[in-house]
C-alpha cells in the first residue's frame, strides 16, 4: 500500500484547552516542549508506560524540508518498540553500503551491516517530515498524549516541587505546572535560554549547501561521498537517495561562501547539473529542486542534561556535525534512555537518582558522538596545512593500501553508545567475550518461537527488564516471578523449550553457554551477565539498574 | 612495548641514503607528501597506539609552536 501522505502541506489544528482558562495553573506529571522526533518519541514511550503527557509545540506544522534523513538501525529498533518501525522502514530507503571517491576514483567502500541475522538495515533514509508525521499519528492514537499545537513556551520557572511554564497561544497566555519538564525544543532551545543555560563547544568555519532534488534516475541505494570531485573541485560532496525519487546532495562551500547567494535556485541548478553531468547514469536526468538550505554547524553540549526537574534531550542538549548522522539518532536514543526512567520515578518505582543516570549516560554518549563528529569534520575540512597534507596522503594511499582505508573518514555513522561506565551496570564477575558487555545496546538475531514461527530476538523483549536465559530450564524457572520496584522480570529462554537460536547468532553475539543469563534494561541495554547466577544476584542487579542499590546492603 | 630509541636499524647508512634518494626529483610539496605517506605506512607497521604516541611526543620535543 502506498504511504504518501503529503506531510509537508499538513497543518495541525490549534485546539483551545480547558487548562487555558484555569484559575490556578493545572498540574501535570510531565510536559514535553517540542514535537520533533525526540519529543514525540519520548511522549509515545511515556504514554505506553501509562504516564499522561502534555506536549507543547510552538508551531502547527511538521519539519520544513527533509532535514535529518538518515535513521540508524538502533533508532529503528526503538521505533519498533514505539509501534512505528514497520511504517518507517516500509517508506524509507534501506541502505548498508557507503562509497568514498577521491576525484573520480573510488578509494573506499564500507558495509555497515556485513552480517545477516538482523531485522533492520544499518540505515534508512527518510525525510524528517515523514518521521515526525508517523510519530504524530502514532501519538494521536494514545489517549494519554495531550499534544497542543501553537503552544509556545515563553517562560520557564523552576520551583522545588514543580516547574511552571508560561505558554503563548492564539488565545493569549496561560500557565501550566508540571512535575517534570523535558526540553526537546532543538538547538535554539527556549527552555535552555529561560534557565540561563548554554550549550558550549566548537563552531566550524565552513558552510554547506543542501539541495534536495527530485529526479528519475537509476542508482543504487548507497551513500556516496566525494573528496575533491572534478565537478566541485577542492570541496566535498555527499549524495543520498530518499523516498519519492528525491535525492539529497550536500555540497561543501567553504567559509567565504555567501549563504543568500548560494540559496538562490539559479545558483544551485548549475551545481546539480555539474554533478549529474559527471556520471553516465545521471547525465541526462531532468530534475526539479525540492528544498535547499545553507548551513553551518557546531559540536557542542550542555554541561549537564539535568537541572533538577528540567531535563534536556536531543539538539537542545547537544549538537554535532551532520557527517555520521548522529543528531536525530542520538536524540531518539536520549528519549529511549529517559522514557523508562522518568516513568519509574513518577510511578514511585525508583528513586529520583535514576534521573541523574539519564544525564550521566547520555552526556557520555554525547561526548562520544561529538568526538566522532569532530574527527570526521577535521578530515573532511582540514584546518591546517599539515592536516590537509595527511588527509591527502591518506586518500592517495587508500587506492592501493588497505590499511589507509581505515583512516578515510567521511563520517563514522551512528551506532548506539555503549554505556560502559554507567552506575546501573553490574560489572562482570565471570569471563565473557563479545560486544554484549554491560552497557551495550542489545544485538538482534533471528529466532524461532515455540509456536514454530520465525521472529526476531529484539521483538521478544518485555516493556520492563528481560533476562535471556541460555539452555537451563531450572534456572529459567528459578527466575520466574522476580520483581523489583514493580518491574516483573520477563524471562526469555534460549534453547530447550524456549526460543530456537536457529542460526546460532544469539549464542555467538551474547557469548552464551548453558546457564548464561543476560539481563536487559527496558531500553534494551545490557546491564548484567553471569555464567550461572543465583536469583539473589539477579535481584541485586535489578535494584542496581533502578539506582536503588543502596537499599541492598548484604547485612540486612 | 616502549618506543625503541636505542640503535635498531639494520644498516643505518643504507637507510639514510635510501631515505634521501626517495626524495630525488620532488619539489617541496612532493617531498612533504612523501613524508606524510611514509609516516602513515610506518605507523601502520608499528600498530600500537602507545608506541605511536611516544614517537609523536619524542618527535615534537624541542619544537616550539610558531618555530620554523
Amino acid at each position: 500500500m502506498a504511504d504518501d501522505v503529503d506531510f509537508q502541506a499538513r497543518t495541525f489544528d490549534y485546539v483551545p484547552h480547558a487548562d487555558q482558562r484555569a484559575a490556578t495553573p493545572a498540574r501535570r506529571p510531565v510536559a514535553i516542549v517540542g514535537a520533533g522526533p525526540v519529543g514525540l518519541s519520548l511522549a509515545i514511550d511515556l504514554a505506553q508506560r501509562g504516564i499522561p503527557v502534555v506536549v507543547l509545540d510552538n508551531d502547527n506544522r511538521l519539519s520544513t524540508g527533509s532535514r535529518a534523513i538518515c535513521f540508524a538501525k538502533r533508532t529503528l529498533e526503538i521505533f519498533d518498540r514505539l509501534g512505528v518501525g514497520d511504517r518507517m522502514v516500509a517508506k524509507g530507503v534501506s541502505w548498508n553500503v557507503g562509497k568514498v571517491f577521491l576525484r573520480d576514483e573510488q578509494v573506499y567502500r564500507f558495509d555497515l551491516l556485513p552480517e545477516a541475522g538482523h531485522e533492520r538495515p544499518a540505515f534508512i533514509n527518510l525525510q524528517q517530515y515523514y518521521v515526525e508525521g508517523y510519530l504524530a499519528e502514532r501519538a494521536a492514537q494514545l489517549p494519554l498524549i495531550d499534544l497542543r499545537w501553537r503552544n509556545e513556551v515563553v517562560a520557564t520557572q523552576p520551583h522545588a516541587d514543580r516547574v511552571t511554564l508560561t505558554i503563548a497561544t492564539p488565545d493569549g497566555e496561560y500557565r501550566l505546572a508540571a512535575d517534570h519538564v523535558v526540553a526537546c525544543d532543538g538547538s535554539r532551545s527556549a527552555v535552555r535560554r529561560h534557565l540561563g543555560l548554554e550549550s558550549r563547544g566548537r563552531t566550524f568555519r565552513d558552510r554547506f549547501l543542501i539541495a534536495d532534488v527530485r529526479m528519475d534516475i537509476e542508482a543504487p541505494a548507497e551513500r556516496w561521498f566525494w573528496f575533491d570531485p572534478a565537478f566541485h573541485p577542492n570541496q566535498s560532496v555527499l549524495l543520498h537517495r530518499q523516498p519519492d525519487g528525491v535525492w539529497r546532495i550536500d555540497f561543501q562551500l567553504g567559509w567565504d561562501a555567501d549563504p543568500e547567494h548560494e540559496k538562490k535556485p539559479e545558483n544551485i541548478v548549475p551545481r546539480v547539473k555539474a554533478l549529474l553531468a559527471h556520471s553516465p547514469a545521471m547525465k541526462d536526468a531532468e530534475f526539479t529542486l525540492e528544498w535547499a538550505s545553507v548551513y553551518t554547524f557546531a559540536c557542542m553540549r550542555m554541561d549537564s542534561f539535568r537541572h533538577a526537574r528540567v531535563l534536556f534531550a536531543g539538539d537542545a542538549a547537544h549538537g554535532v556535525s551532520p557527517f555520521g548522522a548522529r543528531g536525530a539518532n542520538s536524540g531518539v536514543q536520549d528519549a529511549d534512555n529517559l522514557g523508562w526512567k522518568l516513568a519509574a520515578v513518577i510511578q514511585g518505582r525508583a528513586p529520583d537518582a535514576l534521573l541523574d543516570t539519564y544525564a550521566r549516560e547520555r552526556e557520555a554518549a554525547a561526548d562520544e558522538n561529538i568526538r566522532h563528529s569532530t574527527r570526521a569534520t577535521d578530515f573532511i575540512t582540514p584546518k591546517s596545512a599539515a592536516s590537509r597534507l595527511f588527509r591527502d596522503a591518506v586518500l592517495a594511499l587508500a587506492k592501493t593500501q588497505p590499511f589507509a582505508r581505515t583512516l578515510v573518514n567521511s563520517g563514522r555513522l551512528s551506532t548506539p553508545a555503549t554505556l560502559r561506565d554507567s552506575p546501573l551496570n553490574t560489572p562482570d564477575a565471570d569471563a565473557f567475550a563479545g560486544a554484549m558487555r554491560p552497557g551495550a545496546a542489545a544485538a538482534d538475531a533471528r529466532v524461532t518461537r515455540a509456536d514454530g514461527r520465525d521472529d526476531w530476538l529484539l521483538r521478544q523483549l518485555g516493556d520492563g527488564f528481560t533476562a535471556l536465559v541460555s539452555h537451563d530450564a531450572a534456572l529459567g524457572r528459578a527466575l520466574h516471578g522476580v520483581e523489583v520496584g514493580g518491574f516483573a522480570l520477563k524471562v526469555v529462554a534460549i534453547g530447550g523449550d524456549g526460543l530456537v537460536d536457529r542460526d546460532g547468532d544469539v549464542a555467538r553475539r551474547y557469548d552464551l553457554q548453558p546457564g548464561t543469563v543476560v539481563l536487559l534494561r527496558p531500553d534494551a541495554h545490557v546491564c548484567a551477565r553471569w555464567r550461572s547466577p543465583a536469583r539473589a544476584q539477579v535481584e541485586a542487579a535489578l535494584r542496581r539498574a533502578l539506582a536503588a542499590a543502596q537499599e541492598t546492603t548484604p547485612c540486612l | 612495548m616502549p618506543l625503541i630509541t636505542d640503535p635498531h636499524l639494520e644498516s643505518p647508512d643504507d637507510f639514510y641514503e635510501a631515505l634521501i634518494a626517495a626524495h630525488d626529483g620532488l619539489d617541496e610539496a612532493g617531498s612533504h607528501a612523501l613524508n606524510a605517506r611514509l609516516v602513515l605506512l610506518l605507523a601502520n607497521h608499528v600498530g600500537t597506539l602507545d608506541v605511536l604516541r611516544e614517537a609523536l611526543a619524542a618527535a615534537r620535543a624541542g619544537l616550539k609552536a610558531g618555530a620554523p
